[in-house]
């Protein structure tokens, strides 16, 4: 008569398993992509003639960085520590100065008639400022509008600008719509390379 | 006081393992699923710089990508330590971009091409000028959604 066939030994699968479970481990990249998003302005068209690009001066704040990475607002160097709160007065404009940024009267869904400001940041780099500095100095900025539209999400709401639904934060983006324009690319002073 | 003096005598059962190696097909399936090879080979050193206000990539399968850095050093004498742009597998110039997105954009389902993002792995050091050139290509070719990478926290 035939042998019974003996249980074949399974302990040994859990081994294999975390062989390739490490291996997957490794392997994997979870770490999701993160970085700062932007959206560039698109190509103007060369038959049409550049006219409606005119702002008004007072509300244009030009942030510079040079070849070896100083920077300049407006037109002084600043250090990089003092860069986002020259860029939240001037987007905020507290004492209504004739010589920053103007504010209009806006309606805003869900909030009512605000001051909205219409400042508008504009970043120009040389070709030999370092990406280190370039992001550093978007970082800022970035850092700057986020602190800006989080204190008015506290002001019309009470809550952090995380803790709003969908339609609120876009109230807020409209309430505080300062966008960075990465201006035409400009040799400011002399390149390195 | 008496319920452990009982389990002092009695021997301890031995654990049931069967069951272990079940648990852990299911850790291995669940990054089987997550995990997500990487398909090209980096051939630039990237340190990518720091941003405390970086935020996630919302659509990771949306968003193609061009490395900016010197070459690895077992390529540097071939290609010497001047920064240089990789797409997909190879070095490329700047004037490979169009082709690069075009082709990516092809690769995109037809209704979120719309939603594609460029994301700029550059390394720290990299001159603005090369970036500069790269974001001027992308204007003109459209693809207007970008991405600095940069690492969270300060």
């Amino acid at each position: 008569m035939a042998k019974k066939t003996p249980a074949i030994n399974s302990s040994s699968t859990a081994d294999i398993a975390f062989l390739l479970l490490c291996y997957f481990l490794m392997t994997t990249t979870m770490g999701s992509q993160t970085g700062l998003s932007r959206r560039l302005p698109p190509m103007p068209d060369p038959n049409q003639k550049v006219e409606d690009q005119k702002v008004n001066r007072r509300n244009i704040i030009l942030v510079k960085i040079n070849s070896a990475d100083r920077i300049f607002a407006g037109s002084e160097p600043i250090d990089i520590t003092q860069l986002k709160d020259r860029i939240k007065i001037f987007i905020t404009n507290p004492a209504d100065s004739p010589n920053l940024p103007a504010k209009e009267v806006k309606e805003i869904k869900g909030i009512g008639n605000r001051n909205v400001t219409k400042a508008v940041i504009s970043l120009q780099n040389d070709r030999g400022t370092s990406y280190d500095a370039y992001i550093a100095v978007q970082n800022e900025l970035v850092k700057a509008i986020n602190e800006l539209r989080n204190e008015a999400s506290m002001r019309e709401f009470g809550k952090a600008l995380s803790a709003l639904n969908e339609d609120q934060q876009k109230a807020i983006k409209d309430l505080v719509p300062p966008q960075i324009s990465e201006a035409e690319p400009k040799d400011v002073g002399k390149s390195r390379r | 006081m008496s319920m452990f003096k009982k389990g002092e005598k009695k021997e301890m059962p031995a654990i049931a393992s069967g069951s272990l190696s079940d648990i852990v097909f299911m850790l291995l399936f669940f990054f089987m699923v997550t995990t997500q090879m990487r398909e090209t080979e980096n051939k630039v050193v990237i340190r990518i710089p720091q941003a405390t206000e970086a935020v996630k990539l919302e659509r990771k399968d949306l968003a193609s990508y061009i490395n900016v850095g010197t070459p690895i050093r077992r390529l540097q004498a071939q290609f010497g330590t001047e920064p240089r742009i990789q797409l997909n597998d190879s070095f490329k110039t700047v004037d490979d971009i169009r082709d690069f997105v075009a082709a990516e954009r092809d690769s995109k389902k037809e209704d979120e091409r719309q939603k594609m993002t460029v994301c700029i792995r550059a390394d720290q050091d990299v001159r603005m000028g090369t970036i500069t050139d790269i974001k001027q290509e992308l204007r003109r070719c459209s693809a207007l959604k970008i991405m600095y990478t940069a690492r969270k926290g300060q």
